[in-house]
C-alpha cells in the first residue's frame, strides 16, 4: 500500500468517497434536480458546457492572476519602503491598519461604479483584498530581523539599502511566503465578488446567470472550475515555497 | 595599530556590573578577559564594538591615536550571526557584501580551507557541526581589516585540537592587530595573551604570564605551570563568586 503514501492520491480518495456519498444522498432523498444535482449530472454539465466554461473561466482567471500580481508587487514595494523609512512608518502605519478596518469586499460596489462593468474593477478589487495581507506579512517579516544579525550589520557597517536586501529580506522570505498563502486564499472570492457585483464574463457572472435560470447544475460545474484554479495556485506557490527551503 | 584603553565603573541600566575598571590594552596585542559567567565580558565586548545595548561604561573609553572606535572593531560574537540562506563563502565575505566593497571571495576560499572547511563551501550552515559553524564566524572575522578584533569566546565549541591549530591560525593572522580575547579557557588565555585580567564585581586583576612570545607552546612547563596557576586561580574567585 506504499502509493497511499503520496498525498494527492490520498485526496483523490478521499473526493471520491465524498462525491458517492453526494450521489447517493441525492438517489435516496429524490431531491429536484434545481435544488441539488448529483455529481453525475454535475459532470454532465461540465462536459456539456466545457467551451462556455473555459471560455468564462479565461475572463476569471486573467484577472484574478492580474490582480494577485498588482497586490503582491504593490505589497512588497509598501513593505521594503516602510522597513526603509522610518518616515514612512510613521505616516503609511496609521493609514494601513485603517486601510485594514474597511472591508474591502465592500467597495466592490463602488469599483465597479467608477471602473465600469470590465476587467479593470475586477482586477483592483482582488488586489486590494491582497494588498494588506502581503504588506502586513512581509513588513513584520523585514523588521523581525534576529538581534544578532542586526548586530552584524552595525558591525559590517552596512549601508541601510544592502541591509535591507543582505539581511532582511532573505531573512522575511518565509513570511512573505505565509502572506502569499493568504492572497492564495482570498483572490478567488475577491474575483467573483467583483463579478457578482456586475460583470457581463467570467465564472462568477455564470454562477449568477445559471442561478437565476435554474441550472443548478452549471453553477456546480463553475464551482468547480473555481476550485480547480485555487487548487493550482496553492499548488504553485507551495512548489515555490518548496524551492527555497 | 591601535592602543585601547577603558577605566571607569560599568553598569547594566540601573545595576553597577563592574566597578573601578581599568584596562590599558596595548597596540597590536592580544589582551585577555577571564571571570566567571554572567561578570561582564560579553558586555565589554559590545562596549568596545559599539554595539546598542543596556550597558553603559561611566568613565572613558578611549584609543591612543585619539580618533574614535566606530567602524574600526570587528567582532566575532557568541554566535547566532550565521545567514542560515547563504552558504560558507557567502557567510565570509557578507562584511564585504554589506558595505557594497567587491567581495574577495579566493580569500574567502583559502580562509575556509585554512580553518578546515575545504569542501564545504558551498554548503549552508545548517549542514554544519556547532564546531563547524564556529570556524566559520572565525573565517568571517579573519577575513575583515579592522585594527581592533574582539574575540568573544571564538573557540569554546571546538575539540582540543582544533582549537589549539585554531588558535596558532589566529595568532598568525591577527598578527599586529590590537586583540580582545574572552575565553573560559585558562590554556588558551596563557598561550594567546600578552596581557590578562581576571574580572570580577571589584574591577580588573592582572594575571601573570610567561615572558615567551605568543602562541606559546603548550608542552613548556612554564606554559603547563602559568595555566595551572590559573585555573587554581580561577577556582578560587568561583568559590568567592558562589
Amino acid at each position: 500500500m506504499r502509493w497511499l503514501n503520496y498525498a494527492p492520491i490520498r485526496a483523490l480518495i478521499a473526493l471520491g468517497f465524498a462525491l458517492a456519498l453526494w450521489q447517493l444522498v441525492v438517489w435516496v432523498s429524490g431531491v429536484p434536480r434545481f435544488i441539488l444535482p448529483g455529481p453525475l449530472r454535475v459532470g454532465a454539465a461540465l462536459w456539456d458546457n466545457a467551451a462556455l466554461l473555459w471560455e468564462h473561466a479565461r475572463f476569471t482567471a486573467v484577472n484574478l492572476l492580474a490582480g494577485l500580481a498588482a497586490g503582491i508587487a504593490l505589497g512588497v514595494v509598501t513593505a521594503l519602503n516602510l522597513a526603509l523609512s522610518p518616515g514612512a512608518r510613521l505616516m503609511l502605519r496609521p493609514v494601513l491598519i485603517f486601510a485594514q478596518a474597511v472591508p474591502v469586499f465592500a467597495l466592490a460596489p463602488i469599483l465597479t461604479l467608477w471602473l465600469g462593468y470590465g476587467a479593470a474593477s475586477k482586477i483592483v478589487v482582488v488586489m486590494l483584498v491582497i494588498y494588506f495581507p502581503v504588506t502586513s506579512a512581509f513588513f513584520d517579516g523585514l523588521m523581525r530581523l534576529p538581534a544578532p544579525l542586526a548586530d552584524l550589520a552595525l558591525m559590517m557597517r552596512a549601508t541601510p539599502l544592502r541591509r535591507l536586501f543582505l539581511l532582511q529580506v532573505p531573512h522575511a522570505l518565509p513570511a512573505l511566503l505565509s502572506g502569499l498563502r493568504l492572497a492564495v486564499v482570498y483572490a478567488p472570492f475577491a474575483v467573483i465578488i467583483g463579478e457578482w457585483v456586475g460583470s457581463s464574463r467570467g465564472l462568477g457572472y455564470l454562477m449568477l446567470m445559471a442561478n437565476g435560470r435554474g441550472q443548478t447544475d452549471l453553477m456546480f460545474a463553475a464551482l468547480f472550475c473555481l476550485a480547480g484554479m485555487s487548487l493550482l495556485l496553492f499548488g504553485a506557490l507551495e512548489k515555490l515555497g518548496g524551492i527555497r527551503s | 595599530m591601535t592602543a585601547l584603553s577603558m577605566t571607569g565603573d560599568l553598569w547594566i541600566g540601573d545595576t553597577p556590573l563592574i566597578r573601578n575598571l581599568a584596562l590599558d590594552m596595548p597596540a597590536g596585542r592580544w589582551c585577555c578577559l577571564l571571570g566567571v559567567s554572567g561578570v561582564g565580558k560579553s558586555t565589554i565586548a559590545r562596549l568596545i564594538a559599539g554595539l546598542p545595548g543596556p550597558q553603559r561604561l561611566d568613565g572613558a573609553l578611549s584609543t591612543d591615536d585619539g580618533q574614535p572606535l566606530a567602524q574600526r572593531v570587528a567582532l566575532m560574537a557568541q554566535g547566532g550571526q550565521l545567514l542560515p540562506w547563504a552558504n560558507l563563502v557567502q557567510n565570509v565575505t557578507i562584511g564585504a557584501r554589506l558595505r557594497g566593497e567587491k567581495p574577495d571571495t579566493a580569500r574567502a576560499l583559502a580562509l575556509l580551507e585554512q580553518v578546515g572547511l575545504a569542501g564545504l563551501e558551498h554548503r549552508l550552515p545548517a549542514a554544519l557541526s556547532g564546531g563547524q559553524g564556529q570556524r566559520v564566524a572565525l573565517a568571517r572575522v579573519l577575513i575583515e581589516k579592522a585594527p581592533i578584533v574582539v574575540l568573544d569566546e571564538p573557540f569554546s565549541a571546538l575539540d582540543t585540537l582544533t582549537r589549539l591549530a585554531m588558535q596558532d591560525l589566529a595568532a598568525r593572522l591577527l598578527k599586529g592587530r590590537t586583540v580582545v580575547l574572552i575565553t573560559h579557557d585558562p590554556l588558551e588565555a596563557v598561550r594567546l595573551s600578552d596581557r590578562a585580567w581576571l574580572l570580577g564585581p571589584q574591577g580588573a586583576q592582572d594575571i601573570a604570564l610567561p615572558q615567551s612570545t605568543t602562541p606559546r607552546d603548550f608542552r613548556t612547563p612554564e606554559v603547563l605551570a602559568a595555566q595551572a596557576a590559573l585555573l587554581s586561580r580561577l577556582h578560587q574567585d568561583m568559590a568567592c563568586a558562589g
